[in-house]
């Protein structure tokens, strides 16, 4: 099987973010692998395992995301293709054209991994604009995933509680959530490995894109402040829920 | 005024409440509720309450619109069309967030999710950038756009107007190869945890599932959901769909009650914009009394009962 697996290049969430001007931020952070895309590659690595073929990480990123695409090779991704774009925070719109093109270009899909949601722009969407881009279906925040009779059925959480089990014909792109499988470690042999794997640096303006524009534009970042330190209450544990509770009832008006 | 379309949620007992807030915010611009599912003429009072002079019930020319979300998704957009809708806005559930995006990639139109503020008049909107972190401000100037909104992102007011029921049946059919074969419910009556307007939490030291009674008997006084931490889950005390956070539910009520919680930066991602939000813990010196409205220095295992107590007596 020819399985794709998108994987983004974001700033750790535990990293602090410094906005700089009216709507950028300052990149000297640590980066990971998006968390997310953790699953997706994990999902996508188990089943070429299991099926046979091969991997290919397709990234849209600065030249720094090689480093995020070489810790996706360092966990049995076979290749990578990175399509260079100067852009922080780019729109999902071109970004999820670039993928399609860029897949497209590569080869023929059976199945196209993402992951749930990018924890930096929280877009929520390039999967389902690739899928409809390649012309597939999509299931997203996807918690269990098979093979079964030629297409795949999974698991998706719908909300309080409740999971959907759908029947999604192949080739598809999936969105992969927390609780679809446990991501490996990387050991140290393997990301040495990962450093000989081949990866293909193209310009996305190589690619063609169409719609360089969603028409929709981020205007402004500003850092949300933390509420600052607590009112604690005093006294005996009875005493203090009592407080509280008058507090929440009476001042607060959230009982 | 702009043409704005409203995708209506439906819930075990009609339109879900958690939708009032978006109509709330259309409200005052020629608003069409959008019903895919469900008695259309029963949804018509409580839209028409909250601004809807059309309420629209859409149909497929073949299947009904729920057995594939992708079907939903066609009907949505035909409708977007056919009614020449400027913006189609929705409910940010997991299904909201889900139906709009196939909306928006019918479309090729752009899409901002979980938007914690919009303004239609003025064509922006505001949300959640670096999970939490930082605010994103957007300015939508395409001839048609979507957004979904965040539960209990706006408060609910009533603005009425006298509705009436249009049908349409939008020229779509077929599956496009997503079929929903059934809904498997774990815990029956389990309320979800993104709409509700009061969250109970607890955290690793919670220390096994059925400690987690004690915040299902206090939820139960305070109307609330019962969310957990990632540590609590990971251990096994409590299934991800309660799991609130980074890479779990991101919630906004407006009282997040958080037990043994230490305040990590992922849990924040997830609850940081609940509007208060109190704190219970052993340790005075635990990072999360840095960053919520009130804390108790106290062993959730005593606090918590005397709670519930508290608010029982109250009752
Ligand atoms: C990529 C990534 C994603 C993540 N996503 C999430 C996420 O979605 N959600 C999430 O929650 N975490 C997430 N985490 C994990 C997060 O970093 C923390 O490890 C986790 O939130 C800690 O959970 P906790 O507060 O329950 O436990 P701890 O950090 O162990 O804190 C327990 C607290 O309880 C107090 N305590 C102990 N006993 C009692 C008692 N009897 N009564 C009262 N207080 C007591 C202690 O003083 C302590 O402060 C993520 C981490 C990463 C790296
Ligand atoms: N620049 C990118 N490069 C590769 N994959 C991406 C990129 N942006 C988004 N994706 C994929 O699409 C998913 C959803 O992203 P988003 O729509 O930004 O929330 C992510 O989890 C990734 O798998």
């Amino acid at each position: 099987m020819q399985v794709y697996v998108c994987v983004k290049h974001v700033p750790d969430t535990a990293a602090s973010i410094k906005v700089e001007g009216e709507a950028g931020y300052s990149e000297g952070v640590k980066y990971v692998l998006n968390p997310y895309d953790e699953y997706a590659v994990e999902e996508a690595v188990r089943v070429v395992k299991e099926q046979g073929g091969e991997v290919i990480a397709v990234c849209v990123g600065k030249a720094s995301a090689l480093a995020t695409v070489r810790s996706a090779l360092a966990v049995g991704v076979d290749r990578a293709i990175l399509v260079k774009i100067d852009e922080q925070l780019p729109d999902a719109c071109v970004v999820a054209q670039a993928l399609a093109r860029a897949i497209e270009k590569d080869g023929q899909a059976d199945l196209v991994f993402a992951g749930r949601q990018s924890v930096d722009s929280e877009g929520m969407q390039t999967h389902y604009r690739l899928a409809s881009a390649l012309g597939l279906p999509v299931v997203s925040d996807v918690v269990a995933f098979s093979l079964k009779d030629g297409g795949a059925q999974v698991e998706r959480e719908c909300g309080g509680g409740a999971r959907e089990v759908i029947e999604v014909s192949l080739p598809c792109v999936i969105g992969a959530n927390k609780g679809l499988n446990e991501p490996r470690y990387p050991k140290l042999p393997d990301v040495l490995k990962a450093k000989k794997k081949p990866v293909e640096q193209i310009d996305i303006a190589s690619l063609g894109i169409e719609k360089p524009e969603s028409g929709c534009r981020l205007t402004k970042l500003s850092a949300v402040p933390d509420r600052g330190q607590a009112t604690m209450l005093s006294g005996g544990v009875r005493e203090m829920v009592e407080e509280l509770v008058r507090i929440l009832e009476q001042d607060e008006k959230v009982l | 005024m702009a043409k704005i379309g409203v995708w209506i949620e439906m819930g075990q007992d009609g339109v879900k409440e958690a939708n009032l807030g978006v109509l709330t915010a259309a409200a005052g611009h020629e608003v069409y509720a959008l019903v895919c599912s469900g008695d259309a003429e029963g949804c018509r009072e409580v839209c028409g309450k909250y601004g809807a002079a059309k309420v629209v019930a859409l149909a497929a020319e073949s299947g009904a619109l729920w057995d594939s979300p992708d079907l939903a998704a066609r009907a949505l957009a035909a409708a977007a069309n056919e009614f020449d809708l400027q913006v189609v806005t929705g409910l940010g559930s997991l299904n909201g967030r889900d139906l709009l995006a196939r909306t928006a990639a019918i479309l090729d139109a752009p899409l901002l999710q979980d938007c914690t503020a919009v303004d239609f008049t003025a064509g922006t909107v505001e949300k959640s950038h670096f999970s939490g972190k930082t605010v994103a401000r957007f300015e939508c100037r395409a001839p048609l756009w979507l957004c979904s909104l965040r539960p209990n992102a706006v408060e609910p007011q009533e603005s009425p107007v006298e509705a009436e029921v249009v049908s349409y049946t939008a020229p779509v059919s077929g599956s496009g190869g997503v079929k929903v074969l059934e809904v498997r419910r774990d815990s029956s009556g389990v309320m979800e945890l993104t709409e509700a307007t009061i969250i109970i939490t607890g955290g690793r030291p919670m220390d096994s599932a059925e400690n987690f009674q004690l915040l299902h008997e206090c939820a139960a006084e305070l109307g609330a959901a019962v969310g957990a931490s990632r540590a609590a889950v990971d251990a096994g005390f409590a299934p991800h769909s309660m799991q609130v956070g980074q890479t779990g539910k991101t919630v906004s009520p407006r009282l997040y009650i958080a037990c043994g919680l230490s305040g990590s930066v992922q849990h924040f991602a997830g609850m940081k914009t609940s509007k208060v939000i109190v704190a219970i813990n052993t340790d005075k010196d635990a990072p999360i009394f840095g960053k919520c409205n009130y804390g108790i220095v106290g062993d959730l295992f005593e606090v918590v009962p005397v709670l519930t107590e508290v608010l029982r007596e109250r009752a």
